[in-house]
Parts: C-alpha cells; structure tokens; sequence
C-alpha cells in the first residue's frame, strides 16, 4: 500500500513518540496538583507552551491546548462571538464558505440557537477569499471574520497577512485555521497579525487528540469547556500532558525540517499535477496554481464518481481522498467542490493527493502510471 | 492469490460467505450496494440502512479484509424500481427481486468486482454450483427449506463462471454455528418478501405515491362479464386474493385475473381459481441452450411455492408452456416460473 493522504493525518514520528513515553506511566502526575509528581507534569506542560509560543512568535500565555483543530476551532468562533457580542453588541459573523465543517457548522449553530447572523463570503474559483472580498462585507456589527490559513480539500492559501490587517484595521477579531497549513507555512503569529489561530498536532506528524489555538492577549474570549481552571480559565479539564509534549514535539521538528519537507514533496507534487494533467482527458486541478501547499495535489475528473475512484484506487494499492468521500455511499459534491462553482459532473468526481515525508518518487511514478486506467474504469462504471 | 469480492449486507449468511472463503485462502473484498430508498425512508430500506452498514463494516473489520460501499441508487432506480411500477401499471404482479438479481447485483456489482481485479463474485445466497463437462450448473441449496435458487434463475453461462456460493452446502443451524466460531454476529434478517425499498411498507401504499396515476377505479367482473362491484385500481388486488374485496356473494370469491385493456378485475369460486397451464415469456435457460423436446420437471411459480410436477414446452418466440399434472392455485402474470430436475435448476420465465 502506498499512502497519499497525508491531509488527513501523518504517522506519528518516532521521536515524538519517544518524548510523549515517559509521560503515560513514569511521569503520570496531573499538572495541577501540589506534589512533586503534579510539578513535573506541570513542568512538561510549561516547557511544551514555552516551545509552541516560541515558534508561533508570541508568549506562552497565548497558547491555549485543546483536544483537537475542531474544539480550537469551536473555542476560537463561539468563545469570541459570545464575548464580542457581550462587550460590543455586535452580532455579525464573516466566514468563507470553502471553510472547514468545524468552522462552518459551528458557525450554523450559532445562528439557529444563540441568534448570530452569519455571511458566508463567497470564494473565488481557486476557493480564496481575497481582501476585496472581505473589506466589502464589513460593516460596524461584525464582530469576528474566520478565514483558514490553507483549504483541507483544494490547498489553497489565503492571503492571511492582508485579510487580517483590514480586520485589525476595523477592529474586528480576525481567527484563522491553521491546521492544514501548519505543516508547511510559517505560524508567526506577529507577521500575520491574526487574534486567533486554531492547530490540530496529527497533520504535523504529531499524535491526534490534541490541538492548540492561539489567543492573542487581550483577545476576550468566554470559555464553553467550563470546569477547573486550567489553560488559563479558557478550557477546563486535566491536560492530557503526553499528547501536549508530543504537539510540542512534533511543532519543533516541523518548524526545524520545514524547508527541507518543502524540497521533498514540492518537486513531486508538481509533477503529480503535471503529468495527470496531460494524461487524463477531462481532468483538471482544483485551487490555486500557485498559491497552494507544496504537498497538496487535487483534482476534478468528469463523469467520475469520486468515491469509486478511491475504492478502484484502494484496491489497487493507493490511498487517497476526494471531496465527495463517504463511506456509505451516498455522495454529494463537497460544500467546498460548490464554492469553487464546480457543477455536478464534475464535483463529484474529486480526488485529493496530498503528498509527505515518507512518500518516493517510485511512490508517485506508480501512482501516475495507475491512475489513468482506474479513472478510465470508474468511467466506465457509471 | 485468487480475488473474490463477496456481496456482504452485515446478515449471518453474506457474513459466513466471507470468513468461509478467507478460512479457504482467497483473498477477500467485502462489497456493498448503496439501493435506492424514497427520500426520507432511508433507515427502514431492509437492504441497505445505516445500521446493516456498520454491521457489516464491523464483520469486514473482524474479518481483516477490505471493505467497500458502490452508489447503486440511480442505477436501481432506473432499473428496479421502474420495473416494479411498469408491472404493476401492465396489470401484472411483478417480482423486482429477479430484475435486481440479474442488473444490480450480477451485473452492475459483478462488474465493480472485476474492476477491481476480481476473479469471482459470492453471495450469501442458499445455492450451490457445479461446473460439469460443458458448463457450469445452478443446484438448489442443500437446505431446501431456504434455497434460494428461484431469484437466480436469471443466471448465465458468463456470470455463473465468475459465481461462488460458499454457504449453499450447508444446512441454516450449521451456517449460525460458523458464524459462532468465526466471532460473527448469528442474527439473520427477517425473512420476508418485502421488498427493501419499501421500508416494511404495503406496496400499495408505495404506490399511492410514487405511482398514483396507475390507481384508476374499474369494474369488478366475474369470469361470464356480470359486473359484481368495483374496484380502487388493479395494482391494489394479487391473483388469489379474498379478502378486501368489499363483495357480497353467496360464496367467497376470489381475484382471478386482472384486464389492464378494460381496467376490470376478474373474480370467481374458489373453484375457478386453478388453472393446469400457463405461458411463460423471456425464458432464461441456465445451459445458455434451449432444450428441443419437451421434458418433465418440477416447476415453482412464486418463491414460496411448492414445486409442482409438469411438462414443459419450449415453444416460438423465447416462451414455454407448461401443463401441470394437477391444477395450480394462484398463477400469476408478472412472477416466474422456474424449471428444476432434481437439484438442477434449469432455467425459468416470467408468468404471461
């Protein structure tokens, strides 16, 4: 089996692994006891936000751990429009519709049971949100914009930098979910000047079940995870400490190794695209050309059903995903293959190569070589 | 290794098809169809609900092979179910298992297996084959209390080839023993004729609607043209039916038939309800071969029928005759009848 689906998750390096060990049956204290062995817990903890905040460029006091890119991304969205709405009145939510389900559906339920309103901001066909479209939508009730850093299905990258500084301009909160872009694309948070800024640890190599938003200070926020004091009154419950030193971990080895993953995958990435291109009629690349992850290839394949296209793919040795992926067979065209004004034929013939440390050339040689007569059999099969 | 992609619905029998032939050393590929359901109606469809699903994605798990959903709800649509609303709307009484025998699952599913590099497709099904000099063979089930040799009569040559049927060997209380032994779940769904797209309906409330036109008002008639009463629309009456049919006689009378030209039902006496023929149209013979002479054979007209003693006649036009020894209740328009000698199944048609 060769696996090409490293946006979905990664393999725990081994070095991670190896410094979250000791802290599961050696190290077991809860970091808010007294004694000793809940001060080397703490410790550990302490140590791994020091890590993290080095890297994002802020203080440790800004990091906050979660136990996923989704609850950072429910804390960021609800925690803000609660207390954006407690301290201004304003009511008004920006989000792009190509957005993560843990964005968009979070954002829905604000709107049915807690009276938000929400815009969806309508992307371009590469799926970016650019300052223009932001700035026009804007208006003195909005209290929070949330735009991803980098698209789960398309790769593309959305000038995060701009779209903040109108926001910050505006003195509206601006949040940003990172946790595809976290593996490839600098997480200085000083340079992108966003507030808010959600991770999930399993895209970077790390464990999953453990993530982390960003906060800047004086950034109010309510807390939905009510319970002890930890992590600054911002999310209760014990800190699940191994996963937190492999997230830190796993971050430090990212940012060390980043551009030398960028030389690995881009450079077979690019001649994924390439050659797919050329040697499947009917098929062409979703997103953006260039503004993209280095690791993230995908496609649209007329007349295709995407989800068979992984089972034909699977069979034949190859893991992939697709924006229409599901496993009980019943498939739609993903929100996001809609937002890029894909129609129906073509929507539903998605496929996402994403691309990682562990992956070959041979790896990619295969794939191409496979990957025109399979999709010519999905074809067939419809 | 050799490939087989079994057709797995998270029941005891589809799930003991899959660890009898990974115990055999085949390499496995579990498979299911997602059917066609009406909207909102998704979770009763017998086939296919989320709950069978995960049923057999956990019998796949425990299995360790592969595990694969196929959309099949256009592809069913199309076919299946509009030749459950054709039937009914020509008068007959039409039994949309056979059409989804031969289309969905030995066509459109046998298909994605070999597509995915299958040598052969098995079923749960309780049948067994036998591959003679010349050809393959269709024998009933071991089990003749469970065979379900009469829906696979739409069988051929070609998709026989490429057919396994692990579980046809052994009687229903050994295949439960399997599955105890392999860690499956025993549980069986309920055997029923319902179809699975009616969601543990009455067709005829499917029919009102999905198909409310075909539900025309008519005469009820006896067999000498006296008009007794009348009838809510001929799909809503099976051949042999008594009861609900708002008639008052002096002795029960019964549906004999339906006229779809004059939209009028047919009734009679119990006496008249039997009939020594009948004509079947679009045979399937299993050989591939249409037989020259007439020949005996033990023909089943329903599948829950008793075999019944008889000659069949091939006779102009893919049709056959066939004259039973003794009279047969309930001949109807629209189900098969299929032709058996001893185990061998040897072919069938659909009831004129």
């Amino acid at each position: 089996m060769i696996y090409l689906d490293y946006s979905a998750t990664t393999p725990v390096d081994p070095r991670v692994v190896a410094a979250m060990t000791p802290y599961f049956s050696e190290s077991f204290g809860n970091p808010s006891s007294v004694h000793r062995y809940g001060q080397v817990a703490e410790a550990a903890v302490d140590s791994a936000r020091e890590q993290v905040a080095s890297i994002l460029n802020c203080s440790a006091d800004e990091i906050i751990f979660t136990s996923c890119g989704s609850e950072s991304d429910n804390l960021a969205v609800r925690g803000a429009a609660y207390a954006m709405r407690e301290k201004t009145g304003a009511k008004w939510i920006l989000a792009s519709r190509a957005e993560h389900p843990a964005v968009t559906k979070t954002l829905s339920h604000l709107e049915k049971y807690e009276g938000f309103l929400v815009e969806w901001l309508d992307v371009d066909s590469s799926g970016m949100i650019t300052p223009e479209i932001v700035s026009k939508a804007l208006c003195e009730n909005t209290a929070i914009v949330s735009v991803m850093y980098a698209n789960n299905e398309i790769g593309t990258i959305n000038p995060i930098k701009e779209l903040a500084e109108i926001c910050s301009a505006n003195n509206i909160l601006f949040h940003t979910d990172a946790v595809q872009a976290a593996a490839y694309l600098s997480l200085d948070v000083q340079s992108l000047g966003v507030e808010l800024m959600s991770l999930g640890a399993h895209k970077f190599y790390g464990p999953k079940g453990v993530g982390a938003l960003y906060v800047r200070k004086g950034t109010p926020l309510i807390s939905h995870l009510t319970g002890g004091g930890q992590e600054f009154s911002l999310r209760a419950g014990t800190q699940n400490v191994p996963y937190i030193v492999g997230f830190a971990e796993a971050l430090k080895l990212t940012n060390e190794e980043r551009a030398q993953r960028v030389t690995h995958v881009k450079p077979l990435r690019d001649q994924l695209i390439g050659t797919v291109l050329e040697t499947i009629p009917d098929s062409q690349l979703t997103g953006s050309l260039e503004s993209r992850l280095p690791h993230h290839a995908s496609f649209a394949f007329k007349d295709v059903d995407g989800n068979l296209l992984l089972t034909l793919l699977d069979a034949a040795g190859f893991a992939c995903s697709s924006g229409s992926a599901c496993k009980t067979g019943n498939p739609e065209p993903s929100e996001v293959m809609n937002a890029i004004g894909l129609s129906r034929d073509w929507g539903l013939g998605s496929l996402r190569v994403t691309l990682g440390i562990h992956t070959t050339p041979a790896d990619v040689d295969s794939f191409l070589k496979v990957l025109p007569e399979v999709v010519e059999k999905a074809r067939k099969l419809r | 290794m050799t490939k087989v992609v079994v057709a797995m619905s998270g029941g005891v029998d589809s799930s003991v098809a899959a660890a009898l032939l990974k115990e055999q050393g085949y390499d496995v590929i579990g498979m299911m169809l997602r059917l066609w359901s009406e909207p909102g109606k998704e979770e009763s469809n017998r086939c296919c609900t989320p709950d069978s699903m995960a049923q057999a994605r956990r019998v796949a798990a425990r299995l360790d092979i592969p595990f694969y959903v196929i959309d099949a709800k256009d592809v069913f649509h199309k076919t299946v179910v509009q030749y459950f609303l054709d039937g009914y709307a020509r008068g007959e009484t039409p039994n949309p298992c056979l059409i989804c025998n031969r289309q969905i699952r030995w066509t459109f599913l046998l298909d994605h297996a070999l597509a995915l590099g299958a040598d052969f497709m098995a079923t749960g099904h309780y049948v067994r084959k036998q591959t003679v000099e010349g050809g393959h063979q269709l024998l009933r089930a071991v089990d003749r209390s469970k065979d379900q040799a009469y829906v696979l009569h739409v069988l051929n040559q070609e998709k026989l080839a490429r057919a396994l049927f692990p579980i046809g060997d052994y009687p229903k209380p050994e295949i439960r023993a399997i599955a105890e032994k392999f860690g499956l779940p025993t549980a069986s769904r309920k055997d029923s004729q319902d179809l699975c797209f009616l969601a543990g309906e009455d067709y005829r409330n499917f029919l009102k609607r999905n198909a409310a036109e075909m539900l025309q008002p008519g005469e009820i008639l006896t067999r000498d043209g006296r008009s007794v009463g009348e009838h809510t629309g001929l799909a809503n009456y099976t051949i042999g039916q008594r009861k609900g049919l708002g008639l008052a006689s002096l002795v029960p009378l019964y549906v004999l038939g339906k006229d779809s030209a004059t939209n009028s039902l047919i009734v009679g006496t119990q006496e008249e309800l039997g009939s020594q023929q009948l004509t079947a149209r679009d045979v399937n013979w299993l050989s591939g071969e249409t037989p020259s002479e007439p020949f005996r054979a033990e023909v089943k007209i329903r599948y829950t029928a008793k075999e019944a003693e008889a000659l069949v006649i091939p006779v102009e036009g893919n049709q056959v005759q066939v004259r039973f020894d003794a009279p047969q209740r309930d001949i109807t328009s629209g189900q098969a009848a299929v032709f058996f000698q001893d185990a061998i199944m040897l072919g069938g048609g659909i009831i004129l």
